[in-house]
C-alpha cells in the first residue's frame, strides 16, 4: 500500500484533517531543509509536499518564486533534492513525501530515471502542475509502474473537465482553493466548499485543498470539508523571515523552535 | 476580420521591390512584404485584431498581455479600446528604463504598464507575470499572446491570424512575377511573423524557407536568442519545443540587441519545421543586423525594425551569391521607430 492511502485511511478512522506543508527544498540550503523537515513532522505534518526550484514557476506566487530563486543560486537540482529527501529519510523523517515540480526538469533528467530516482529517495507523489491531462500518458504509466501516485491538480475552474481528469487517479485530488497562483489570500473562495464536496463525490478519492491557505481561521474551515489542508507560502515566508537564524549553525534550534511553534498554532483548533 | 484588416489596418501590404538594395548587393532581385505598413507599425496588428474580435466573442472586458518589447503593445492599445475596457501591461524593468517613449504612448492609450519584479525581471518573466495575473482573473480578462508560442491554442491561433502574410505575398508573387519566390526570408524570435509567412509555402518544394533567429554577441559568447540553433527540447511557457537552458531543465536568458528576438523560447510549429527540414534555420549577430538596418535605411528609405533588420541581414549575406532571375522575399515584419532609443544606446551615447 502506497504510505499516501495509509495515512489517508488512519486519517479517516480517526476523523482528522491530514496537514501537508509545503517546503522549498534547498532554501535557504539543502542541510537547512533537512531540519525544517523533521520540524514540521514533530509539528504535526502528515505528509509533505517538497517544492523543486524552478526558474520559472508559473502557478506560483512572490513567495515561492523568491524562494525558488533563493534555492536556484544554491545550486540545487532535481537530483540533489531527491537526496536531501533521503537524507531527510535517513534522519528520522517517516511520514510520506510528494514532490511539487514543473515538468521540464523533469523531462531533462529523462522521466525514467526521475521516477527511479524519485522511488529510491522514497517519494510516495509527484504532482506537476504544468502537465495537462491530455498529455501525461507517459508520466502516468512510469508512476503506475514504480508505485508514486500522480496527483491531479483541478480548479474551479475545470468544471466539465474534472470527471476526466479524476477519472484513473490515485492517492488524493489537489483542489486548487482560488484562481491564480499560489499565495496568501484574505478571503477564500465562497465556492470552495461546494467544490471540493462534488470533487470528492466524483473522483470517490480524498480531496486536499491548497493555495492561499494562510491564518488558523482558514485551515480550520477548510479542514471541516476537505480531507487535507496544504499550507505552503506561509511556511515558505516564515522561513524566509528566520533566514538568518536558520543559516548559522549555532541558531538553527531557535529557527527551528519558532517553526514548530508557527505550525502548531496554525493548525491548532 | 478582414474588414478590419482592410479599412483599420491597411491591408493588404505591399510586395516591394527593393531595386536600389538589390542592384548594390548584385544578385537576387530583393522584395520586401511591406508589414511595417500597417497600422502601428507590424504585422502584430493582424494577430491583434484576431485575438481581439475573439475577447469580444468570448464577453471578456479586460485584456492581459507580455507586450512584445516594441510597440506591438500600442498595436493592442490602440486597437483595444473598441472593445476592451482595460489594457494591463506587464514589461520588465530594463525595458522600461529603455522604452520610456514606447510606455509613455501606451498610458496616451489608456493601458496600465506595470514593470516586472519577479524572476530575473526579463521578457520571459513578462510573460509568465502576465499568465499568472491571467489565471488569478481569468472570469474577465483575456490573454493576448502575441507569438505563435505559449499554451495551445496560442501557437495555433496566432499562426491562423498571421498566414494572411504568407498568402498574400503568395498571391502577389504570381500576380506581379507569374512566379512563386526562390526564397523567403523571415526573423524567428517566437516566431509569429516567420510561421505567418512560411505556412502557405509549406507545400511548394520548390520555395526556400528561411528562418532568421539573433545570434547577439555571437553565438560562441553564449550572449544570443538562438533558441533553434543552440537550444535543446523542453516546456516552457505550455509548449514543447526548442528552449535554451541548462541540463537540469532551468531556462536561460536570451539576449539580442532587438528586445522582440529576445526570448529563450520558440513556437513550437517553428521546432517542428525545424526538425522536418522544411525550413533552414540560421543566426545573424547584433551587428549584423544593424549593419543591415543601416544599408536599408539609406539604400531605400526604409528603416526597418531590428527583429526585420535580421531577415534583411541574412538577405544581404545571401542574395550576392544567387543570379539575377532568382527571387528572394524578406518579410519586412515592423518599422523601426520604435527602436531609435535602443540603436543610439547600442551605439554608445544615446540620443542627444
Amino acid at each position: 500500500m502506497n504510505p499516501l492511502d495509509h495515512s489517508f485511511a488512519t486519517l479517516k478512522q480517526r476523523g482528522g484533517t491530514a496537514f501537508m506543508p509545503f517546503v522549498t527544498v534547498g532554501d535557504p540550503n539543502p542541510e537547512c531543509t533537512v531540519d525544517i523537515l523533521l520540524t514540521l513532522q514533530e509539528a504535526g505534518a502528515s505528509m509533505i509536499e517538497l517544492g523543486i526550484p524552478y526558474s520559472d514557476p508559473l502557478a506560483d506566487g512572490p513567495v515561492i518564486q523568491r524562494s525558488s530563486q533563493r534555492a536556484l543560486k544554491n545550486s540545487v537540482t532535481l537530483t540533489s533534492a531527491l537526496e536531501c529527501a533521503q537524507l531527510a529519510k535517513q534522519q528520522g523523517l517517516t511520514i510520506p513525501l510528494l514532490l511539487f515540480t514543473y515538468y521540464n526538469p523533469l523531462l531533462q533528467l529523462g522521466l525514467h530515471t526521475a521516477f527511479e530516482r524519485m522511488s529510491v529517495a522514497g517519494i510516495d507523489g509527484i504532482i506537476i502542475p504544468d502537465l495537462p491531462y491530455e498529455e501525461n500518458e507517459r508520466v502516468r504509466a512510469l508512476s503506475e509502474t514504480f508505485g508514486i501516485h500522480l496527483i491531479p491538480m483541478v480548479a474551479l475552474t475545470s468544471k466539465d473537465r474534472v470527471p476526466k481528469i479524476v477519472e484513473r487517479a490515485a492517492g488524493f485530488i489537489y483542489c486548487v482553493s482560488s484562481f491564480g497562483v499560489t499565495g496568501m489570500r484574505s478571503q477564500l473562495h465562497t465556492e470552495l466548499e461546494a467544490f471540493v464536496r462534488y470533487v470528492k463525490e466524483v473522483s470517490g478519492l480524498p480531496a486536499v485543498v491548497g493555495f492561499g491557505i494562510s491564518t488558523s481561521e482558514q485551515y480550520r474551515e477548510v479542514s471541516r470539508y476537505a480531507d487535507g489542508v496544504v499550507v505552503g507560502s506561509a511556511i515558505v515566508h516564515a522561513i524566509e523571515q528566520q533566514r538568518e537564524l536558520w543559516l548559522d549553525p549555532d541558531s538553527r534550534a531557535e529557527a527551528a523552535h519558532s517553526l514548530r511553534s508557527f505550525t502548531e498554532h496554525l493548525i491548532s483548533k | 476580420m478582414q474588414l478590419l484588416l482592410q479599412d483599420y489596418s491597411g491591408r493588404p501590404t505591399p510586395l516591394y521591390f527593393a531595386e536600389r538594395l538589390s542592384n548594390q548587393l548584385g544578385g537576387a532581385r530583393i522584395f520586401l512584404k511591406r508589414e511595417d505598413l500597417n497600422h502601428t507599425g507590424a504585422h502584430k496588428i493582424n494577430n491583434t485584431i484576431g485575438q481581439g474580435l475573439l475577447a469580444k466573442k468570448m464577453g471578456k472586458k479586460k485584456s492581459s498581455r507580455k507586450p512584445e518589447p516594441d510597440s506591438t503593445v500600442l498595436r493592442q492599445r490602440r486597437f483595444a479600446p473598441c472593445w476592451v475596457w482595460n489594457a494591463r501591461f506587464s514589461w520588465e524593468k530594463k525595458i522600461f528604463a529603455d522604452k520610456k517613449l514606447n510606455v509613455y504612448r501606451m498610458r496616451m492609450l489608456g493601458a496600465e504598464v506595470v514593470p516586472v519584479t519577479s524572476g530575473s525581471r526579463t521578457l520571459k518573466d513578462a510573460g509568465n507575470e502576465t499568465m499568472r495575473y491571467w489565471v488569478a482573473n481569468v472570469e474577465d480578462t483575456f490573454m493576448l499572446f502575441g507569438t505563435a508560442a505559449g499554451p495551445h491554442p496560442y501557437p495555433y491561433m496566432v499562426r491562423e491570424f498571421q498566414k494572411v502574410i504568407g498568402e498574400e505575398t503568395r498571391e502577389q508573387a504570381l500576380t506581379n512575377m507569374g512566379r512563386l519566390p526562390d526564397t523567403v526570408i523571415a526573423c524567428v524570435g517566437g516566431g509569429s511573423n516567420a510561421i505567418g509567412m512560411f505556412h502557405p509555402f509549406i507545400d511548394d518544394s520548390q520555395v526556400t524557407l528561411m528562418g532568421v533567429e539573433a545570434g547577439g554577441r555571437g553565438i560562441e559568447s553564449g550572449a544570443h536568442a538562438a533558441t533553434l540553433s543552440q537550444g535543446t527540447p523542453g516546456v516552457f511557457q505550455g509548449s514543447y519545443s526548442y528552449v535554451l537552458q541548462d541540463i537540469h531543465g532551468q531556462v536561460k536568458e536570451a539576449h539580442s540587441i532587438s528586445a522582440g528576438l529576445d526570448y529563450p523560447g520558440v513556437g513550437p510549429e517553428h521546432a517542428f519545421l525545424r526538425d522536418s527540414g522544411r525550413v533552414r534555420y540560421c543566426s545573424i549577430t547584433d551587428q549584423e543586423a544593424l549593419d543591415a538596418l543601416y544599408l536599408l535605411s539609406r539604400t531605400e528609405g526604409i528603416i526597418p525594425a531590428l527583429e526585420s533588420s535580421h531577415a534583411v541581414a541574412q538577405a544581404v549575406k545571401l542574395a550576392p551569391e544567387c543570379s539575377s532571375e532568382h527571387i528572394m522575399v524578406v518579410c519586412l515584419s515592423g518599422r523601426g521607430d520604435k527602436d531609435v532609443e535602443a540603436i543610439a544606446g547600442y551605439e554608445g551615447g544615446g540620443l542627444q
